[in-house]
């Protein structure tokens, strides 16, 4: 699986009429992430945008972008008053507020073991995860690449243990966050990332983390939009052997959201633990396609991606394993479940397992359902109403991913806020 | 408990009920009064279990026939829930499983909807977590299983007493306990059946849904019905079970032939 498009240099008929007018309002190309623009630009003017027409976009509408041809810039009074609405920091978590304009660093005293990457580390690290996870072409990094303005580049030094908390809100138009992180051996990491989207807008999230040997990351994203919200993200990683990474993400009520994780082990033993949980209700669309690849013996994933679809929702899995034969003794494991809670929402999920070694285990298994009758009852015969118990048990069914997020993430009440979002009774 | 002058709480009359097509229940009579202990057995397959569910409601059960009183109301109009909040219910043979809800917060809300009926406060987190300590007592269970997922990971016993301690929480007036001796080993039986004992009253009634005689050694039945081919074929004192126990099921299968032979719907009184 590859949600590459076609390569630079091919026609562009395929272009959306409003993707010309909004790069024209880009500021000029300048400061440390000029080069990156240019090349942006140039990507997004060359390739066409996804459409329909693509395996990799077949159920997957772009078309919410176009708003962004009236309203151009990052961020503007709405993002304020969305800032001004996050919860107050986690205890014991460091809090940096991404808004896509101002260095997010300025005026900063950063913790002890976080050290923010120099010009040079930032050129020779920006793109290589990207790169080695085949995902540098892909158009919604590319659109990254063209509008993002400022970077959050930091290092995690050697055995030390941080706790961070990013948090974001969109306003009008798009907000482009690029993060490069650097773990060195034994690093640990704790990342709380909170997207959110009150109104109409779009956020495009680029994460790029390199785990040296032994370093440990936790990144948990809790994305709440909006119905004419969009989220494209793309969070690659690339590990040593024995790091280990989790990456858990939480989305719901975006009209459209589309989060791709990849990760490269690159030289195996090593172990990552993917979460998903994607709500949709009304005529939103979740999509995630993920992508792990196995390059040397005995890595480890343990992967569950959970959806709650009602109203006319689309939720969209492709979950693709890459076990090559250098890469034996594997332990890989992919379960996707989705609960569907209405007869005109669908649910498009497909594991893509591609395995040339011999000697490995790579599980994978995929459930379509709706709310068991057997649970219902039991919670009903015990006096519990029919529309709590239905609650109680979408709660659960969440739960199980919810309670993966970093610890500190519930001082979000990650719950709560998904149930004041359609989806959830 | 007999007393004659015990008010009826449950009163089944030709009770038939099927699931999909296929009919189960063919004409179940059953008079329930305050202060009683019924046993019903009979073997596997003839609507033991259904009539159970039946009463608790349960959706995949169809009514196609008779009626069910419940202290002078029509419970076959009612909700499961509602049953459940008036009073009716129900042990599972075979309790679910239901991951990612906490057995303490289950309980919490379950006792708390049964408590709004009764017209008494609903009790807040703390004031809860007093009593159900107080009800484990009752089955000797490890508070450790509140913080756990509702039945989740819980061994066959586990689970029974974990249905013994809601029916301590809910205080029903009619409780149906399907087969709760199945899957216990000696000792949790012994302890489940003390539960029981411990919660029956002179208000309320116990129907014992059963197999084996050796529940009835525990819990001591006033009436013990036989089942067969969807309607209670015989109704005696607790000495029928011990003839059950000692002459198995085959003479029911002949007293069946010949009670359909002669069209005969009504159970025999014996003992």
């Amino acid at each position: 699986m590859t949600a590459s498009l076609s390569a630079p240099g091919s026609s562009v008929m395929g272009r959306s009429a409003w993707l010309e007018p909004w790069l024209a309002t880009l500021p000029a190309p300048s400061g440390p992430l000029e080069a990156v623009q240019v090349r942006g630009r140039r990507a997004l003017r060359e390739q066409p945008v996804p459409s329909s027409r693509q395996e990799d976009w077949r159920f997957t509408d772009l078309s919410l972008l176009q708003q962004l041809q009236q309203a151009p810039g990052a961020g503007d009074a709405a993002a304020a008053a969305s800032a001004a609405a996050l919860p107050p920091p986690a205890p014991g978590a460091f809090r940096l507020v991404l808004d896509g304009r101002s260095d997010p660093l300025d005026g900063v005293t950063l913790p002890e073991g976080l050290q923010a990457l120099n010009p040079l580390e930032i050129g020779q690290g920006l793109g290589h995860t990207l790169a080695a996870t085949g995902c540098e072409q892909h158009w919604p990094v590319e659109l990254n690449h063209a509008a993002a303005g400022t970077l959050l580049a930091l290092r995690v030094t050697a055995r030390h243990s941080v706790r961070l908390e990013l948090v974001s809100a969109a306003g009008a138009g798009l907000l482009p966050l690029r993060l490069l992180l650097v773990l060195e051996e034994k690093a640990a990491l704790e990342v709380n990332q909170l997207l959110l989207a009150p109104g109409p807008g779009s956020i495009s999230l680029v994460l790029e983390a390199h785990l040296a040997r032994s370093a440990r990351l936790h990144h948990g994203l809790v994305a709440l939009g909006h119905p004419e919200a969009a989220l494209l993200g793309h969070l690659a990683l690339e590990q040593e052997p024995e790091s280990s990474a989790n990456l858990t993400a939480v989305s719901a009520g975006w009209g459209l959201a589309r989060l791709e994780p990849r990760v490269l082990q690159v030289d195996g033993q090593a172990v990552t633990t993917l979460r998903g949980l994607q709500v949709v209700d009304g005529r939103q669309i979740a999509d995630t396609h993920s992508h792990v690849r196995f390059n040397g013996p005995e890595g480890q994933l343990d992967q569950l991606h959970k959806v709650v679809a009602a109203g006319q929702g689309r939720s969209v899995f492709n979950g693709a394993v890459r076990v090559p034969r250098e890469a034996q003794r594997t332990n890989a494991a992919q379960l996707s479940r989705s609960l569907l809670l209405s007869d005109r929402a669908r649910i498009d999920t497909k594991p893509e397992l591609e395995i040339v070694a011999d000697d490995v285990k790579c599980a994978h298994g995929a459930t379509v359902s709706s709310l068991q009758t057997d649970e219902l009852f039991y919670l009903q015969s015990r006096g519990i109403g029919a529309d709590q118990a239905a609650q109680l048990l979408q709660r659960a069914f969440c739960e199980e991913v919810l309670r993966e997020l970093p610890a500190v993430a519930r001082a979000w009440c990650p719950l709560e806020a998904l149930q004041r979002q359609d989806g959830l009774a | 408990m007999i007393r004659s002058d015990a008010p009826v709480l449950l009163e089944i009359r030709d009770l038939q009920a099927r699931v999909e097509d296929k009919a189960i229940l063919k004409g179940v009579n059953l008079t329930v009064r305050a202060g009683e202990i019924h046993a019903v057995m009979g073997r596997n397959g003839s609507g033991k279990s259904t009539l159970s569910k039946v009463l608790a409601g349960h959706p995949a059960y169809t009514v196609t026939g008779g009626s069910v009183t419940y202290r002078g109301d029509n419970l076959l109009e009612l909700d499961p829930e509602q049953r459940a909040r008036i009073g009716v219910f129900l042990g599972f043979q075979y309790p679910v499983e239901i991951p990612g809800v906490s057995n303490l917060e289950f309980l919490r809300v379950a006792t708390n909807a049964r408590r709004g009926e009764k017209g008494e406060e609903e009790l807040d987190t703390f004031a809860f977590e007093d009593l159900v300590r107080e009800r484990l007592k009752v089955v000797q269970m490890d508070p450790a299983f509140l913080e756990r997922s509702v039945n989740e990971g819980f061994s066959g016993g586990e689970k029974k007493r974990n249905e013994i301690l809601q029916m301590a929480l809910l205080e029903p007036v009619v409780a149906i306990l399907d087969e709760t001796d199945s899957g216990l080993d000696i000792d949790a039986l012994r302890i489940v059946a003390g539960g029981v004992n411990q919660l029956a009253g002179p208000d309320n009634a116990t129907l014992l849904i059963t197999h084996y005689q050796r529940l009835l050694d525990a819990i001591t039945p006033d009436y013990v019905h036989v089942m067969a081919a969807g309607r209670i074929l015989r109704t005696g004192g607790k000495e029928l079970a011990l003839e059950l126990e000692q002459r198995g099921y085959d003479w029911v299968d002949e007293e069946l032939a010949a009670l359909e032979a002669a069209g005969d719907r009504t159970p025999v009184e014996v003992g």
